[in-house]
């Protein structure tokens, strides 16, 4: 018990130090993924709206392939797809340059695709709950399309469809850990070192695996907390 | 008279529809319709340029072969996942505090860690007590990746059906057990013949989605050295440096997916459609 107290401390005999700058790149890969794919997941759901066939096409073929390819998938798709078009480009350029992606961003971007086609989804769903009437209320009030989307429509938007974005929310925080094998030091990662250095894989993947859940039950509190926060102005039933 | 003069309302023509402009939306939205043509054309002209390439000829039947690891892993794991499901979640609307309580410290334990990491857990966390399963006589179980694969898939997918299951049957009407109580019929009778099928039908898209979610998670298997169609994708791709590896491992995780989701619609229907209400 003490040699396991001793492994997970901080300084230069433990873990711990390794295992909290893991967490913190875990914690900050999934804030990064968030306000892109919340963006395009919105500007999806809109085109899904839209009156146009043509772009009601576009966003569900977007939707189907991102939510059929396995994450892990994707992940490699865009690491080493972009490395090479990235490659080729530059050596248009210069035939000796080489250049290399980084893991963050490319498994920001990765998740983000991800997290925006489901994303798209619970927006749609959420624009649904909304009537008709909301908007030609705002159009009678004089309102542009853009003040009644953003005056009228959003607040009711971000409502309905918060249950399902925190739902995703908890998705994307354990996805992050696919970006490991890709060589990301996050948590996992150095759990994984550590086991391999320690010996003592069970209580380094065990620890990781309870630190994911402190995360899950800090983010299901947050949310509940948004969740109030955006019925402020609903009466209390 | 002048109302003879009027043909019957249904004859009439309806007004034409008045004609769209070149709203930006539109324009957008071919644009964008346009740029997935021509990214799908460019596709599918680079899979017929490569289909008779070395490298599919080298290693076609090993994508094959992955293909059909994975569907086994996760047919298995499904199956296994479903039996353990059951008591999990009678467990979990019990009345027992302790078993509830047990229950959904489960279920919120395998919801709320990565799939990777349960997997690692077991695979390289339980050779710690290496010992202990020696002396068992259960190591032969824990040291194979497959086996464990199998394990720790099940016991997640078990968290998540087990939540699908209870959600379901909690929407059953209450009436159908008191009617079946009044017709003298034992509980266990009632959940099996009465509850469990009606239960099932509501649950069939859930299930259907953790199907799916179970098809894509199992490419994570990959890391712990099987060779699923992940595993022979990157073994492929470390291999021949070609990216059409990737590629085509998409194409097959794609149609998978689609066409196990087109026929889940299908089966759905069919299997809802006294519940439809014919118009």
């Amino acid at each position: 018990m003490t040699d396991a107290l001793m492994l997970l401390s901080f300084g230069d005999n433990g873990w711990g130090d390794q295992i909290a700058r893991g967490t913190l790149v875990t914690v900050s890969l999934a804030l990064a993924s968030l306000p892109l794919g919340l963006v395009v997941g919105f500007l999806v759901a809109l085109a899904k709206t839209s009156s146009e066939a043509s772009m009601r096409a576009a966003a569900n073929i977007y939707t189907t392939l991102f939510r059929g390819l396995p994450e892990l998938l994707t992940l490699f798709l865009v690491y080493y797809g972009v490395q090479i078009l990235l490659n080729e480009l530059v050596r248009q350029f210069d035939p000796t340059a080489n250049v290399d992606v980084n893991a963050f961003v490319a498994g920001m971007v990765a998740l983000s695709l991800v997290f925006s086609s489901y994303a798209s989804e619970a927006f749609l769903s959420a624009f649904r709950g909304i009537k008709q009437g909301q908007y030609e209320g705002g159009y009678a009030l004089g309102l542009s399309k853009g003040q009644t989307m953003w005056l009228v429509i959003a607040p009711q938007l971000i409502r309905l469809a918060l249950p399902a974005l925190g739902n995703l929310w908890l998705i994307l925080l354990k996805e992050t850990a696919l970006v490991s094998v890709i060589g990301l030091e996050d948590l996992l990662r150095w759990a994984g070192v550590a086991a391999r250095v320690t010996k003592e894989p069970f209580l380094f993947f065990g620890t990781a695996c309870l630190i994911y859940l402190a995360l899950s039950i800090i983010s299901s509190a947050g949310l509940s907390r948004i969740d109030a926060w955006s019925r402020r102005g609903e009466v209390p039933r | 008279m002048s109302v003879n003069t009027l043909a019957p309302i249904a004859a009439r023509k309806p007004p034409p529809a008045p004609e769209r402009g070149w709203t930006g939306s539109r324009i957008a939205g071919h644009v964008l319709m346009a740029l997935w043509i021509v990214s799908g054309a460019f596709l599918l002209l680079y899979l017929a340029n490569n289909v008779m390439s070395p490298f599919v000829q080298r290693y076609w039947s090993q994508y094959l072969e992955g293909a059909v690891v994975t569907i086994e892993l996760v047919a298995l794991s499904m199956v296994l996942g479903a039996l353990l499901s059951l008591p999990i979640a009678l467990a979990r609307s019990s009345r027992n505090p302790l078993l509830s309580g047990l229950a959904y410290g489960y279920v919120y334990l395998f919801r709320g860690t990565p799939l990777l990491a349960q997997l690692f857990l077991i695979y390289y966390g339980l050779g710690s007590f290496r010992g202990f399963f020696s002396d068992i006589g259960l190591w032969w179980f824990f040291r194979d990746a497959w086996y464990c694969a199998i394990f720790s898939f099940t016991l997640n997918t078990a968290a998540y059906q087990a939540e699908i299951l209870r959600g379901a049957v909690q929407n059953i009407d209450k009436g159908q057990w008191e009617a079946a109580s009044s017709l003298g019929l034992g509980k266990g009778v009632t959940f099996f013949r009465i509850i469990l099928p009606q239960a099932l039908i509501v649950a069939l898209r859930p299930y259907g989605n953790e199907l799916v979610l179970m098809i894509k998670g199992s490419a994570i298997v990959s890391i712990i050295t099987i060779f699923d169609l992940m595993g022979h994708t990157r073994r492929s791709f470390s291999r021949s440096y070609d990216f059409q590896a990737y590629i085509w491992a998409a194409v097959l995780y794609l149609m998978m997916v689609e066409g196990l989701r087109r026929i889940w619609d299908r089966l759905e229907a069919r299997l809802t459609r006294h519940l439809k209400r014919s118009a």
